[in-house]
């Protein structure tokens, strides 16, 4: 049989869960490292970070937005999920996500949002036209009110939303891994390293997502990168990187060490099918590298160039994406490759233009990137911005 | 009582949550079906539908009522414990009017391996043949009486109905 080697059960030659469930861990977990990056200016009072404060919100529920369509594509009964909410399964994990998800998009990300933004929601809902004017209306919930002391209620119930948010962002995150980790028939999943794994390369990928998405867009407004914000993403990207992939490590010499029955098959697979996607992407390329290239930020900072930082910036973003991407093709699509027989080993043929093809992949990789943009246009994150509303008279009730 | 006054759209804020919940719930109401849950997470209904469907296999009981010839030979070989419309298909019209309903013989050249094909996935004292060397595509029961198989157990092959 063509891509099977050895000896395959008849229901382990063909993958069932496609690059669309690789998509998906991976846009959950930018979502779960967005908040987190949020987090830090907002409990944390790392106060370098607070210029990516509003775009790390607005890209963790783009991305969330997105993250519930590769499973709706996958599955292809859009009309059915609904029965999740309706018909609760206490004792199905991916039945309780359906709540973790609801939650974590309305009471902590709107909500926070909507706090945060409401003295723009009220002022813009005043001084725009037409359809505009009444997306703020209803926006506003009916409520002018922006006097000083409900924005300082604002402030105080939004720090709470986001103490809340770290949990569930961790929660949001920790349940995809839970998924794989707690299939112990999947010896290459079954782990209960994997929801912390996950968790961090989550905030690796997130806080990665949103400093390349600040750097790149900041350029396209024709303005001046706050180098100091930077410099400080880059840094926690650091430590939080060189946790995950202690983890990482961790993990591997487990298996490595404890060497059960079906290590000589997981060992053999990374060595061949999996050698390029884990060793040398995810792994040389993409771990290694970044890691070392923001060591040597680290230690010779005052050394390297604004110029050379910048580039060094966008480079490790751009491999820590890639890499975490990667553990999750890796995760995800090595965990189907091998039989649970340990003798035989097949191979995922990728389809291109169909419901859980290449092609839908990369629509639904960039859709997050429109829903982001929509609203940038609606709520502005940027400092200008937010002068420029200042200047606009506040009202109250 | 200012802290109401100013905190009033958080609890605008809190109502659309309310009211969500309370469309939910109506909803909920009409789409999930009465008897969903009565034994299960399943509609408890789907198990008198089910049962109301017209019955399709017969059962090796009403087969042997006529047969008993075959029957006998059945019950003395390898295959006495796989029941009659496991090989002959669900025979229950047959059963109920034996004269205007003809069953056609199953081809013993495609039936047989599906279970005695050579599989590494099969019990090793399980009988298995390469079926393209063993027999080189002849019907089975050219040699083996499907009924009792074990060669010159039973009835004479080629013979089996």
């Amino acid at each position: 049989m063509s891509g099977v080697e050895g000896y395959m059960y008849p229901n382990e030659v063909t993958l069932f869960w496609s690059v669309l469930i690789v998509l998906y861990p991976y846009i959950t977990g930018l979502v779960a490292g967005a908040f987190i990056l949020a987090s830090l200016e907002r409990v944390f009072k790392v106060d370098a970070v607070k210029p990516t404060y509003r775009l790390a919100l607005l890209t963790a529920l783009a991305f969330l937005l997105d993250a519930p369509l590769p499973l709706q594509f996958h599955l292809g009964h859009p009309e059915r999920s609904p029965e999740m909410y309706f018909t609760p399964h206490a004792t199905s994990a991916m039945a309780m996500f359906g709540y973790v998800y609801l939650w974590y998009l309305m009471a902590v990300l709107v909500f926070e949002i909507w706090l945060d933004y409401r003295r723009e929601i009220v002022l813009r809902s005043q001084q725009t036209k037409g359809l505009l004017r009444l997306i703020y209306k209803i926006m506003t919930l009916g409520s002018t009110n922006i006097s000083e002391r409900a924005l300082h209620i604002d402030e105080k119930v939004g720090w709470v939303v986001t103490l809340i948010g770290i949990p569930s962002a961790f929660m949001l995150h920790g349940y995809v891994g839970f998924i794989f980790g707690s299939i112990k028939a999947n010896p290459w999943w079954s782990s209960p390293l994997m929801p912390v794994v996950f968790i961090f390369s989550a905030m690796v990928s997130g806080v990665a997502a949103v400093m390349l998405l600040y750097m790149g867009l900041t350029k396209l407004r024709k303005q001046t990168i706050d180098m100091r914000c930077v410099d400080t993403i880059a840094m926690y990207m650091f430590y939080i990187f060189v946790i995950d992939f202690t983890l990482e490590m961790l993990d591997l010499v487990h298996r490595i060490y404890e060497a059960d029955e079906s290590f000589r098959s997981i060992d053999f697979m990374v060595h061949t099918k999996l050698f390029f996607s884990q060793i040398v992407v995810q792994i040389l390329i993409g771990t290694l590298v970044p890691l070392a290239l923001l060591f040597i930020v680290q230690v010779w900072k005052n050394n390297i160039s604004e110029i050379a930082r910048k580039r060094i910036y966008v480079l490790c973003g751009s491999l820590i994406l890639i890499s975490v991407f990667a553990m999750r093709w890796n995760v995800v699509i090595g965990g189907q490759l091998f039989s649970k027989s340990f003798l035989g080993y097949t191979t995922y043929k990728m389809e291109l233009a169909t419901r859980e093809g290449l092609l839908a992949a990369i629509g639904l990789t960039l859709l997050p990137l429109g829903f982001l943009w929509i609203l940038l246009k609606l709520l502005p994150p940027w400092n200008d911005s937010q002068s420029h509303a200042a200047q606009l008279p506040a009202s109250g009730d | 009582m200012s802290i109401f006054k100013d905190a009033g759209h958080l609890f605008r804020f809190a109502a659309l949550f309310v009211i969500a919940f309370l469309v939910f719930l109506v909803v909920r109401h009409y789409v999930v079906p009465k008897s969903f849950g009565k034994y299960g997470h399943y509609r408890a209904a789907a198990m008198d539908e089910i049962a109301a469907h017209p019955m399709q296999f017969a059962g090796h009981q009403a087969c042997e009522q006529c047969h008993s010839d075959v029957a006998a030979t059945h019950a003395s070989g390898m295959h006495a414990h796989v029941n009659c419309e496991a090989c002959h298909g669900p025979l229950a019209k047959h059963a109920d009017d034996p004269s205007s309903v003809t069953p056609k013989l199953p081809d013993t050249a495609t039936l047989c391996v599906r279970c005695h094909e050579a599989s590494a996935a099969r019990p090793k004292n399980f009988p298995q043949v390469k079926s393209a060397e063993h027999s080189g595509g002849m019907p089975c029961q050219t040699c083996h009486n499907p009924h009792s198989p074990a060669i010159g157990s039973g009835a004479a092959a080629g013979g089996a109905k």
